[in-house]
């Protein structure tokens, strides 16, 4: 457990970006936001707020030395605004002053004249308003013209799912120090260090080389702090540029909450089609991302929301047809799940309202037609495991789906005014960045000569383990023990042109170019050994901290054997790049084989309603998980479990408000709730067993998004509970499902 | 006025600065504590929790509070451990139950676990599972859903099953036993005595008396003012209740209980006086705000804050109580049902002040019920709420108290559905005629917790509710639905 970060954690001595002791003459600095969703800006007057006491610069657009261009995939974000705003909370201004109270204090004497415009909320809108980002996208497979005369029952309908705050509870954070050479040094909460850089070199006017980031640890992030800590990062590092003093921003909650990006709202249309003993034909799906204001990282999330659109079920006729509508709110930007929750969402609406026409249980159609090992995905790509059924069926095995049914149905026989509800939902996810490029790692290896190893990577901790897992691959590879192994922070000087932490690849990527790093450091060992002992190279292993020769220990210890590699000018440091092979995708065929692997699994959800408060609860949620060979089950199993919460949030209780003008009503965690300790369902989680993996880091299956998506059975276990009240009731597919859609959808 | 000091972790802290900063800020940026984190602001999120110790004749009662909410006005003269002071060279039996179980991810919730779980055996009860989840029920942790901590609690429950309950009895015994576990170091041992030196010779301020004039701001628990005013409290002249003694405790007096008005919800919720007369309550309570939060709220606080949600304005309402109201000269009392006038408009003068709640003691015939709806069950602000308090006799209500909460701009009680339930039999029928005019006399608006459509159509639902709740054997499920 040595050098773990959870040993630190329990005795409160990890530090996190805003913890880090502030240099002498630190400044603070608070963002001035827009208090309108849309209009042109007419006057900004700071110099009432410049003169406050404590204050020391007031800052605009025009003091941007570089690019007033934060755009990660599509330059179209600026820094500050100028101009136009175009959403409630945009940085129009920064106030930097001696103390944080000072430059909060200061805010009110900002005068700002703001020519409304009306705002665009709605996805629907923006799209008949040809507001669009990029391009829509249609993923195609088979004929789904033809074959809708050939079903025996299709149905349509509408379907809703509502953003997601990420609640991570570290807020965002950044301290910037100018540096002598003219750069900037930045600590940042960020998941992608490298697009810090990039971006304030790009605002600076700097070199990138110019600029350092560093990243200690995240206190969660979930992807909002992929895109989304940049625009923090850098407007700390400009106030240090333009001051040369220190200079530290840390947003308080409701500042989070009411300024950064979330997860994606999406408003989508389907149409499914079934033959008449529930083999899935046909499916046509259209979505509409609501984007928010700028591109942010859309065009991507709306990308996976297509790898997605028939989640783990094999449909011979599909085409699924995405846009990303531009709106004036806050850029909506990645959230564990990537688009994939959303798009899975729809697909499971279309079966349940399938299956009430079909008077089948949903479970029996989606056993039907799960993705068997070697059926096509719409992309081009096949399932290359069989992991998928296997799930399913060891769920049944273990815990009865039918019984489990019988169950609830008799309990509701006895019940009048209370009613549980059954759902079953498979989870087939796509692992690899969808930008291809992105699937590249590096790592940089020390042995210090005293035999401690300290390894730099491109991978941010932020709860998920993935130090805890490279440790493990370098203890492995190099024959050694656990505690002799530290992870450094996460910092572009040491590791450069980073791929975000993110897209459930941080372990994989990385661990798998620590690995070969420690390789290249073992092969040396090796090599120098042989040539002493004048044996062959093959012959001589590592294992245990001891050196073998075949089976014969040479009596020489890890810490000897360093010590005397290092007298012999035995490099002991390495750097390995690592790329994902066999990767590619065309995106004008919309074909090709984008992920090196799909996660699967599956789980069933219960559900009780209070039929006489119109209360939902999760009571129960059961999980067979393929995580190949786990790195660390304990971190497995906490990555599945945290992630089902966050999915059955999203689904339940987890629901932003927003006022006709574009204002998020549900800036707080007053009014925002995420489940706490009193929702947690009894949860369940069982690997696969004999389930190999050879793609993944030494047999391990990546685990850190797929689970949230068995939080979709939530939605559809209450609605089965719904129901049960009254089979006739109309299928509402609007999540959240609160209390309040519950109460109401009892008593039209 | 004298210099202040409190207990930090093992040491004595002065203190000379303003009594209206926050206790999380002086840990953090004047003392740089940093394992106690800065989450919400507002006691929503318990990454900020930290134990106040107090002392009382037998010992320190330590208690959770939101460090975030915590003036340090009312931080004078008591102990204050946050998670360093926790820190031994091995880890406590919490920390390693946390670790073993997989209960850490990101850990910027860990700190505030690892205090909340401490005070939950710091606290005198007989150690079960479901008081170690509502003693989290103030801690959100984003990561794990929850799941693992729950392991976590499962393992100290079976660890400490043993501890013997010290309900009665002085809180240093549990205090040595959990020395002697290494949940606490041993420099808990000392703290009375040297916290009592403290507070001797600290103990020159003269909190003001009820009459005085209001210059200054009466703060209560503080932790609904300081989530919306902290930056304006700061520098503020500010008067701390919690500290008078004469504003504290539960007594009988005829057939009337009192609460002094700055007795913290807690300290309700554990009275065995209440208990006796209430024997729900507790469960009620579990539903206001959070352990934290309910160990500094004050029952005045709660009423004066006037919030047409107030969960124990509502409860008070259906009790019938009174306030009774003190300024210089003379005091009055006002029917709870009188002081609410309007939306944060109150029956309460500039220079008066809550001094203390009055009800009449239930009966032996009495039933009391609270049902309460929001997005979550706990630590949420209702979207609707409503208490009930009904005397019955020979299956006939004699006397029917019923309010309401989040569906007027007051908490609302029912004059109509209480004057009607008089007389009435206990029935399905009552029910239903009673959820009806209380429907009728609710003015609901839309706001974030609800629409007003919501409103009106779920407060009659609580009315069933409580009920089916009080008279299972009289009224049906079937016949409600």
């Amino acid at each position: 457990m040595k050098h773990d970060d959870t040993l630190l954690h329990v005795r409160g001595t990890a530090r996190y970006v805003r913890d880090i002791p502030v240099p002498q003459g630190t400044l603070y600095a608070a963002p001035v936001p827009s208090p309108i969703a849309h209009g042109k800006i007419k006057r900004l007057d700071t110099s009432a707020a410049a003169a406050h006491d404590g204050v020391v610069a007031v800052l605009t657009a025009r003091d941007i030395p570089g690019q007033n261009q934060i755009g990660n995939i599509i330059q179209d974000e600026p820094l500050l605004a100028a101009g136009e705003v175009d959403y409630a909370g945009q940085p129009l201004a920064l106030i930097v002053a001696e103390s944080m109270a000072a430059a909060r204090g200061a805010r009110p004497l900002i005068e700002i004249e703001i020519e409304s415009l009306p705002p665009t909320l709605d996805p629907r809108q923006a799209f008949a308003r040809g507001e669009i980002i990029g391009v829509p996208r249609t993923f195609a497979l088979g004929d789904v013209d033809q074959a809708w005369s050939r079903c025996h029952v299709v149905v349509n309908g509408r379907a809703d799912s509502g953003g997601q705050e990420h609640v991570y509870l570290e807020t965002q954070s950044a301290l910037a120090v100018r540096q002598d050479h003219g750069g900037v040094k930045v600590y940042s909460a960020t998941q992608s260090p490298t697009v810090v850089q990039r971006t304030i070199a790009r605002v600076l006017g700097l070199a990138m080389h110019q600029v350092e980031v560093d990243v200690p640890r995240l206190g969660g992030a979930f992807g909002g702090k992929e895109d989304q800590a940049t625009a923090w990062a850098a407007l700390a590092a400009l106030a240090s540029f333009r001051l040369g003093r220190p200079v530290k921003l840390t947003l308080n909650r409701h500042e989070d909450v009411g300024w950064t990006g979330k997860r994606h709202p999406y408003s989508s249309d389907y149409k499914i089609g079934l033959t008449e003993d529930g083999k899935i034909l046909a499916y046509e799906v259209t979505f509409y991302q609501n984007a928010g204001a700028s591109a942010d990282l859309s065009p991507a999330i709306l990308e996976r929301t297509l790898f997605h659109a028939t989640n783990s079920y094999f449909i011979p006729h599909v085409r699924a047809t995405a846009a990303s509508c531009r709106t004036n709110l806050p850029p909506f930007t990645a959230f564990r799940g990537f688009g994939g929750p959303q798009a899975m969402f729809v697909l499971e609406a279309a079966i349940t309202q399938a299956a009430a026409a079909l008077h089948v249980p949903a479970a029996e159609i989606q056993r039907k037609n799960l993705l068997r090992q070697g059926d096509e995905l719409p992309y081009g790509m096949g399932l290359e495991t069989d992991s998928l059924v296997r799930s399913w069926d060891e769920l049944d095995k273990r815990h009865d789906l039918k019984a489990c049914r019988a169950r609830v149905a008799a309990f509701n026989r006895s019940h009048a005014l209370t009613k549980k509800g059954l759902a079953v939902m498979p989870v087939c996810f796509g692992i690899s960045f969808t930008t291809t490029h992105l699937n590249q790692a590096v790592s940089l290896v020390h042995v210090y000569t005293d035999g401690s190893v300290g390894i730099s990577t491109a991978a941010v901790e932020m709860g998920q383990g993935v130090h805890r897992k490279i440790r493990r691959v370098a203890a492995r590879t190099l024959g050694i023990g656990l505690d002799r192994i530290r992870m450094e922070s996460t910092n572009t000087s040491r590791v450069a042109n980073t791929s975000p932490t993110a897209a459930s690849s941080g372990a994989d990527l990385n661990g798998q170019a620590t690995r070969l790093a420690c390789l290249q450091i073992l092969e040396r060992l090796r090599q120098a050994i042989a040539a002493d002992r004048g044996c062959l190279v093959e012959q001589i292993h590592i294992d245990r901290e001891e050196v073998l020769r075949g089976h014969e220990r040479l009596d020489l210890s890890w810490e000897e054997l360093i010590a005397w590699a290092y007298a012999r000018r035995v490099p002991l440091s390495a750097y390995a790049g690592y790329a994902t092979p066999g990767i590619h995708f065309d995106k004008v065929k919309e074909k090709g084989r984008p992920f090196a692997y799909h996660a699967v699994g599956t789980a069933v959800v219960e559900a009780t309603v209070d039929g006489l408060r119109g209360v939902p609860r999760i009571d129960s949620v059961k999980i067979v998980h393929d995580v190949g060979q786990s790195l660390d089950p304990a971190t497995d199993r906490g990555q599945i479990e945290g992630g089902l919460m966050q999915g059955i949030g999203w689904m339940t209780c987890e629901e932003l408000v927003y006022s006709p003008e574009g204002k998020i009503q549900t800036d707080s965690l007053a009014t925002y709730k995420v489940p706490d300790i009193g929702a947690t369902p009894e949860v369940t989680v069982h690997f696969l067993e004999d389930a190999p993996q050879q793609v993944g880091i030494l047999g391990a299956k990546t685990v850190g998004e797929p689970p949230l998506m068995y939080g979709i059975g939530a939605y559809f276990a209450i609605l089965d509970a719904l129901r049960a009240f009254r089979p006739e009731l109309p299928l509402i597919i609007q999540a959240p499902m609160t209390a309040e859609r519950t109460f109401r959808a009892l008593r039209p | 006025m004298a210099g202040k000091s409190f207990f930090l972790n093992d040491r004595e802290q002065a203190y000379s600065g303003s009594r209206g900063a926050l206790l999380l800020d002086v840990l953090r940026d004047d003392l740089g504590l940093t394992g106690t984190k800065d989450g919400c602001r507002e006691g929503d999120c318990g990454t900020c929790v930290v134990l106040l110790g107090e002392s009382q004749p037998d010992g320190i009662c330590y208690r959770t509070v939101n460090s975030c909410l915590l003036p340090m006005g009312d931080v004078n003269g008591r102990h204050v451990v946050t998670i360093e002071g926790l820190n031994q060279p091995d880890l406590s039996p919490v920390q390693q139950a946390l670790l073993d179980e997989g209960a850490i991810q990101c850990g910027f919730c860990t700190p505030g676990l690892v205090i909340s779980l401490t005070g939950f055996l710091l606290g005198g009860a007989l150690i079960s599972e479901a008081d170690g989840i509502a003693a989290l029920g103030g801690n959100i942790c984003r990561c794990t859903g929850h799941v693992a901590i729950r392991r976590a609690i499962a393992r100290l429950c079976e660890q400490f099953r043993d501890l013997e309950p010290t309900e009665g009895k002085p809180s240093s015994e549990r205090i040595a036993a959990l020395v002697a576990a290494k949940v606490l170091p041993p420099y808990f041992l000392d703290v009375p005595k040297r916290l009592r030196n403290l507070t001797e010779a600290a103990s020159t301020q003269v909190p003001g008396r009820a009459g005085e004039a209001r210059s200054s701001i009466p703060v209560g628990g503080g932790t609904d003012l300081f989530v919306t005013q902290a930056d304006k409290l700061r520098d503020a002249e500010l008067t701390f209740l919690s500290q008078r003694a004469d504003l504290q405790g539960i007594r009988l007096k005829g057939d009337v209980c009192c609460i002094g008005a700055a007795t913290p919800l807690s300290a309700i919720e554990a009275s065995p006086i209440i208990r006796r007369m209430l024997p729900d309550l507790g469960r009620h309570f579990s539903r206001i705000a959070s352990q934290p939060i309910r160990n500094r709220a004050t029952l005045a606080g709660n009423i004066v804050n006037a919030s047409p949600a107030g969960d124990l304005s509502v409860m008070l309402l259906a009790l019938n109580a009174s306030a009774v109201l003190a300024r210089r000269d003379r005091q009055r009392t006002v029917l709870l049902r009188d002081f609410f006038r309007g939306y944060k408009v109150l029956d309460l003068a500039a220079d008066e002040i809550i001094v203390e709640i009055r009800f009449p003691i239930p009966e032996a015939d009495t039933h009391f019920n609270f049902e309460k709806v929001g997005r979550r069950e706990y630590l949420d602000i209702a979207g609707a709420s409503s208490a009930i308090r009904l005397r019955v006799q020979d299956a006939r209500i004699v006397e029917a108290h019923v309010a309401a909460g989040s569906v007027a701009p007051i908490p609302l009680y029912l004059r109509n559905t209480s004057a009607f339930l008089q007389g009435k039999p206990i029935s399905a029928t009552t029910a239903r005629e009673a959820a009806a005019i209380a429907a009728g006399e609710i003015s609901p608006m839309s706001d974030v917790r609800g629409s007003a459509e919501y409103r009106r159509a779920l407060l009659p639902r609580l009315i069933l509710a409580h009920f089916l709740t009080l008279f299972p054997e009289r009224v049906r499920e079937e016949e409600l639905v």
